[in-house]
C-alpha cells in the first residue's frame, strides 16, 4: 500500500481537523520554515521544478501561472482558493476540505507567501455548508496559534484567509466568474484578457488555485520537487486524487500516483463492476469531457495520456457506467445540467444548451429524427470554443462525444420513434 | 502606428484601436451586436468572431481558436480574415442562435427597417429555421420600463448594451439582467423606472427590437421616413442629431455622433423639441394692424409694411431670444445698423429652472447666444429706455415682467414681430412676419462651447410662412440695405465679416461643424469673446 499524501487523514488515527493533532503529525512545520526561511522566487522555482499542473480541470503548470503575476503595480496581489468544486463526478476536494483542512490552509500559506498576498480567499461552494465550517474553525485554530493574522509565526508578516461561500452556481467555478461572485456580483466569466494575474479580484493582480493544487504545493515545498516529479510521468508528476461514482462497488476518492490506468482505478479501487454487469462507459475527468467506451479504459490517468486518448483527465471524476445505462438518458440528464447552468452571457452557450436539451429530450421520450442526429452535432459544434468561457465547449463535448462513441444507441432511438409513429 | 491587414487589405491604424474598428478603416465589416465604442467591451454576443491569421509581426502565428473582434486590440502586422469558411459557419452559427428563441415578430416590430437581427440575417445568415416552433422560450412582452421605453424581453438580444448605458453613461443602473441561461431577461432593477434624463438613448442603443420609444410606437415604418442631419435647439449644448421625418410631418429626433459636441447621446428633453413643430400656437401667415383690425396679409406685404413703419419711428431697439440662427442674427444686426439703433439686445435669460448637468444638459435654454454675442448683440433683461419702437425677432420674453413688458410695448409708436409662433408681443403689434421654425429653414447656430453647427430643415414651413433668414434679408433690402439672394450669400458675408474659421458654405462646415473658439470655462454658457470681431 502506498503512502497516503493528500489523505494522509485515513492512514492516522487523529483527527487531523483539531490544529494540535494537525502540528503534532508535523504540520505548520513547512509553513513555517517557508515563512522565515525561504525567499518567495525559490517556492515559485520549487513549484515549477516539481512540473505542478493544476488540479481543478485544465492543468496549466502552476509554477508557470504564478510568473505571470503583473509586478509593480501598487496594488496586493491575491490568493483565492478554487473550492467551488461543482463538476458532476467530482468531490476530490471535499475530501480534503472536510478532513485535513489545515493542510489546505499550509499549502494556501506557502502559496501567498511565494506571490506576496497578505490576504487570501477560499471560495466555496454554498452546498458544501459543513466544509465552509470546518475550514472556518480551522483558520480559526491557526488565528489563535498565530499562524495566520498579522503577525504570522511571530515574524511581522500578515497573511489572512478568509472564507466565502457561493450560493450554487456550478459557472463561480470558473476562475473568473468566481472573482465576480467574489467581489458581490453575478458570476459572469470575465473577457480575457486581461487574464486574473494581471486584472483579477477587486482589478488587482490574483492567482487562482485549486484545493489539490494548493496542498499538493506543501508538500512539494516539505518534500522537494524532486520527490514530487518522481510520481507518475514527468510532464505533469505527483500523488492524484481520483473520485470514482456510479456503478461501482466501492464508490469514493482515491490518492494514486497521477497516471495509475483508468482500469486499475476501476476494478482494482473501486471495487470492479456490481454484481453481473459490464462495464458499458466512463467519463475520465467530470461530466464535461468526452465519454470513453468500455474497451478504451486501458489508459494512464494523467493529463496528456487521457488527451491523446481523445478526452480530458479534467477534475479526476471518473464516472462508470455499467450495460444497464441508457446513453440517451444518460446524455439528457447531461444536458439538462449544462442547460440549467449556463450563466446566460454568450449567445452560442445560452441558446446553445437549451437547445442540445429540446433534442436529446425530444430523442429521449421517442420523439426524435434522424434530422435531430445531425441538428444535435451541429449545434454542438456551433457551442466549440465559440465563447467566453468553456461552459460552453463543456456542454458540447459530451453531447459531440455520446454520438460517436454511442450512435447505434441513438439511432435506435430514432428508429423506435419512427416505429411508434407508424403504429 | 501599426499596420493591420482585414482579408487582405492593409491599412494604418492608431494604436490601440480594436480590431472592429481597424476593420472599418480597412473597409471590412464586421458584424456585431454587444459592441458599441462609447461603452466597455461585453463580448458576449459572439457575432464578431474573427480568425486572426497572424498575431502581429513578431509572433506571425495563426491563433487556433477564433476570437472576437472586439476584445482584440490591434497589433503591428496582425493579420485578420473576417469573411474565410471558418468564420462564416461560427457567425451563421451565433445568429441562429440570436434567432432559435426570437419571436421573429417583424410585421409589428417598430425595429424593422433599422433592425441589425434583420440586416445581419440577410447579410450572413439566410438559413431556414432548425428549431420547433412550439419549443421557442417565452418571455413577457409590451412592458412599460420608464415614460418612453417599452420592453419586449423576447425581442432582447441580451447584449447588455442598455444595461451598460445606464451603469456606465448614466450610473443610474435602472436595468438589469435577471436569471441565467436562456431565461436570462433583461428586468427593471427593483423600485425603478428608466427615467432619467438620458434615459431614450437606450432605445437607439438597441440594436434589436426589444427597447422601443413609446412615442414612436406604431406611428411609422422607418423605411418611409427621411432624415437629415440637424442640431438641438433645446439648449446651448448644440448636440448633433438627425431628424427624422415623412412630408409635412416630423417623427422623431435622434442623436447623431460627433465627439467634439455630444458623442453618441442626446437628453430626452431634445428628443422632443419636435413635438411642438406641429399645431395651432404657430404662425401661418402675416398681420398687420388696420385700425383697430388686426388683418392677415401676405408675407412681402407684412415685410414691406414693417419697412416703412421702422423706418419712420424715430429710435428704434431690435430685440430678440438666443435662438435666432446667426444668418438671421446677422441680417436683423445689419438692419439694426441700417436703421440706426444701439445694439441689439438678447432678452432671454442665460440660466434657468434647468441645472447645468455637467455633460449635456444646459442650464440655458436657447441654441446661440453664443453666436449672438459674438455678433454683437448685448444681453439684458429689460428694454432699452427712449426707443420709439421696436423689432421683436423670435422673442418670447421669457423671464421678463410680463406686466411690464406689455406697458412698455403699448408705449411704443411701432412694433413690428417676427417670429415662428404665436407670442405674448404679438397683442401689441403693428406688423407680424411668419417665419419658419428651427425645423424648417437651414440656418448654423454657436454652441456654449464655441462649435458653429448647422442646422438642417426637414419639412416645409407652414402656410405663407418664410424662412427666417428670407425675412430679415427682404426687410433688410426694403430698408435699402443689399438682397441677400440665398442663406449660403448671408453664411459668406457673416463668416468672412466675424473671421469664424474657414468654412464659406453650409456644406463646406459640413455635418460635424468646426470649432470657432477656444471653449470658454464651463461655468459660463455665455461668453465667446474670442471670436468677437471687435
Amino acid at each position: 500500500m502506498q503512502e497516503k499524501v493528500l489523505l494522509r487523514y485515513r492512514d492516522l488515527s487523529v483527527d487531523l481537523k483539531m490544529i494540535d493533532n494537525y502540528i503534532e503529525s508535523g504540520g505548520y512545520s513547512t509553513a513555517r520554515r517557508v515563512f522565515s526561511e525561504i525567499a518567495p522566487e525559490k517556492v515559485i522555482e520549487m513549484v515549477k521544478e516539481s512540473n505542478l499542473r493544476g488540479r481543478g480541470g485544465a492543468g496549466f503548470p502552476t509554477g508557470l501561472k504564478w510568473t505571470f503575476l503583473a509586478k509593480n503595480t501598487g496594488k496586493p496581489n491575491y490568493l483565492l482558493c478554487n473550492a467551488d468544486e461543482s463538476e458532476p463526478g467530482t468531490f476530490k476536494d471535499r475530501a480534503i476540505i472536510e478532513n485535513d483542512p489545515h493542510q489546505l490552509l499550509e499549502g494556501m500559506m506557502i502559496s501567498a507567501h511565494a506571490i506576496g498576498c497578505t490576504n487570501a480567499y477560499i471560495y466555496i461552494r454554498g452546498e458544501f455548508a459543513y466544509g465552509a465550517e470546518v475550514l472556518k474553525r480551522a483558520i480559526a485554530e491557526a488565528c489563535e496559534k498565530g499562524f495566520l493574522g498579522n503577525d504570522v509565526f511571530g515574524l511581522g508578516r500578515e497573511l489572512n484567509i478568509h472564507v466565502h461561500r457561493g450560493a450554487g452556481a456550478y459557472i463561480c467555478g470558473e476562475e473568473t466568474g468566481l472573482i465576480e461572485s467574489l467581489e458581490g456580483k453575478r458570476a459572469h466569466p470575465r473577457i480575457k484578457p486581461p487574464f486574473p494575474a494581471v486584472y483579477g479580484v477587486f482589478g488587482c493582480p490574483t492567482i487562482v488555485n485549486n484545493v489539490e493544487t494548493l496542498a499538493c504545493v506543501k508538500h512539494i515545498v516539505e518534500r522537494g520537487p524532486a520527490w514530487f516529479k518522481a510520481i507518475g510521468p514527468e510532464t505533469g508528476p505527483g500523488p492524484k486524487l481520483y473520485g470514482v461514482s456510479g456503478h461501482v462497488r466501492n464508490p469514493g476518492v482515491f490518492e494514486l500516483p497521477m497516471g495509475t490506468s483508468l482500469r486499475e482505478i476501476i476494478e482494482v479501487h473501486a471495487g470492479g463492476m456490481r454484481e453481473g454487469r459490464q462495464l458499458k462507459a466512463v467519463i475520465p475527468g467530470g461530466s464535461s469531457v468526452p465519454i470513453l467506451r468500455a474497451d478504451e479504459i486501458d489508459i494512464a490517468m494523467d493529463f496528456d495520456s487521457v488527451a491523446k486518448a481523445g478526452s480530458m483527465l479534467g477534475s479526476a471524476g471518473i464516472i462508470v457506467m455499467d450495460d444497464s445505462t441508457d446513453m440517451v438518458a444518460a446524455l439528457r440528464r447531461v444536458s439538462h445540467f449544462y442547460h440549467h447552468e449556463s450563466c446566460g452571457q454568450c449567445t452560442p452557450c445560452r441558446e446553445g444548451t437549451g437547445w442540445l436539451e429540446k433534442i436529446v429530450t425530444a430523442l429521449d421520450e421517442g420523439r426524435g429524427t434522424e434530422e435531430d442526429l445531425r441538428k444535435l452535432d451541429n449545434v454542438a459544434k456551433g457551442m466549440l470554443g465559440t465563447t467566453i468561457c468553456v461552459l460552453s465547449d463543456a456542454a458540447a463535448m459530451p453531447v459531440r462525444s455520446f454520438l460517436d462513441k454511442f450512435g447505434e444507441e441513438f439511432r435506435a432511438a430514432v428508429r423506435r420513434s419512427a416505429g411508434a409513429a407508424a403504429a | 502606428m501599426p499596420r493591420v491587414t482585414v482579408n487582405g487589405v492593409t491599412v494604418e491604424v492608431p494604436e490601440g484601436i480594436n480590431v472592429v474598428k481597424a476593420a472599418e478603416m480597412a473597409g471590412q465589416e464586421i458584424p456585431h451586436y454587444c459592441y458599441h465604442p462609447a461603452l466597455s467591451v461585453a463580448g458576449n454576443c459572439r457575432m464578431c468572431l474573427i480568425d486572426i491569421r497572424a498575431m502581429s509581426a513578431k509572433q506571425p502565428n495563426p491563433l487556433p481558436k477564433l476570437q472576437i473582434g472586439c476584445n482584440t486590440i490591434v497589433a503591428d502586422g496582425m493579420v485578420v480574415e473576417t469573411n474565410n469558411p471558418r468564420v462564416e459557419e461560427a457567425r451563421r452559427g451565433v445568429l441562429e442562435f440570436l434567432l432559435i428563441n426570437h419571436p421573429i415578430d417583424c410585421p409589428i416590430c417598430d425595429q424593422a427597417g433599422e433592425c441589425k437581427l434583420q440586416e445581419y440575417y440577410m447579410d450572413y445568415g439566410r438559413q431556414h429555421s432548425r428549431f420547433v416552433l412550439a419549443e421557442k422560450q417565452h418571455k413577457h412582452k409590451a412592458t412599460a420600463v420608464g415614460p418612453d421605453i417599452m420592453l419586449d424581453q423576447e425581442r432582447c438580444i441580451l447584449c447588455t448594451r442598455c444595461v451598460r448605458f445606464l451603469e456606465e453613461v448614466t450610473g443610474t443602473n435602472e436595468l438589469c439582467i435577471k436569471e441565467r441561461g436562456d431565461h436570462s431577461e433583461l428586468s427593471l432593477a427593483q423600485g425603478k423606472s428608466v427615467d432619467n434624463p438620458y434615459a431614450t438613448n437606450i432605445v437607439d442603443l438597441c440594436p434589436v427590437g426589444a427597447l422601443t420609444s413609446r412615442e414612436f410606437r406604431f406611428q411609422a415604418r422607418v423605411w418611409y421616413l427621411d432624415s437629415v442631419p440637424s442640431i438641438c435647439t433645446g439648449c446651448s449644448t448644440g448636440c448633433n442629431v438627425d431628424v427624422h421625418f415623412r412630408r409635412d410631418n416630423l417623427y422623431r429626433i435622434k442623436p447623431r455622433a460627433n465627439a467634439e459636441v455630444n458623442g453618441y447621446w442626446m437628453c430626452d428633453a431634445g428628443r422632443h423639441t419636435w413635438r411642438d413643430n406641429h399645431g395651432d400656437h404657430r404662425l401661418v401667415a402675416g398681420y398687420a394692424r388696420r385700425g383697430d383690425e388686426f388683418v392677415q396679409v401676405d408675407s412681402s406685404d407684412a415685410v414691406l409694411r414693417s419697412a416703412s413703419l421702422l423706418q419712420g419711428c424715430g429710435k428704434v431697439a431690435v430685440v430678440a431670444s438666443a435662438s435666432l440662427t446667426m444668418e438671421e442674427g446677422y441680417l436683423v444686426s445689419l438692419i439694426a445698423r441700417k436703421i440706426g439703433t444701439g445694439p441689439c439686445i438678447v432678452l432671454s435669460p442665460a440660466t434657468s429652472e434647468i441645472a447645468d448637468d455637467g455633460t449635456l444638459i444646459s442650464t440655458d435654454r436657447y441654441p446661440n447666444r453664443a453666436g449672438l454675442l459674438a455678433l454683437g448683440f448685448r444681453e439684458s433683461s429689460v428694454l432699452p429706455a427712449d426707443v420709439d419702437g421696436v423689432l421683436v425677432a423670435r422673442c418670447d420674453a421669457v423671464g421678463v415682467d410680463e406686466v411690464a413688458w406689455g406697458t412698455r410695448l403699448e408705449g411704443m409708436r411701432t412694433t413690428v414681430v417676427v417670429d415662428d409662433r404665436v407670442s405674448k408681443a404679438m397683442a401689441y403689434a403693428d406688423t407680424v412676419i411668419a417665419i419658419a421654425s428651427h425645423f424648417e429653414a437651414p440656418g448654423t447656430f454657436v454652441s456654449r462651447r464655441g462649435r458653429l453647427q448647422v442646422l438642417g430643415a426637414a419639412v416645409p414651413a407652414p402656410g405663407a410662412a418664410v424662412a427666417g433668414w428670407q425675412a430679415f434679408a427682404e426687410l433688410l433690402g426694403a430698408l435699402g440695405g443689399p438682397r441677400y439672394q440665398s442663406v449660403d450669400e448671408v453664411f459668406a458675408a457673416l463668416s468672412l465679416e466675424l473671421s469664424l474659421g474657414t468654412a464659406r458654405t453650409h456644406a463646406e462646415l459640413g455635418a460635424c461643424g468646426e470649432t470657432i473658439a477656444q471653449r470658454s470655462a464651463p461655468e459660463s454658457n455665455t461668453t465667446l469673446s474670442a471670436a468677437n470681431p471687435a
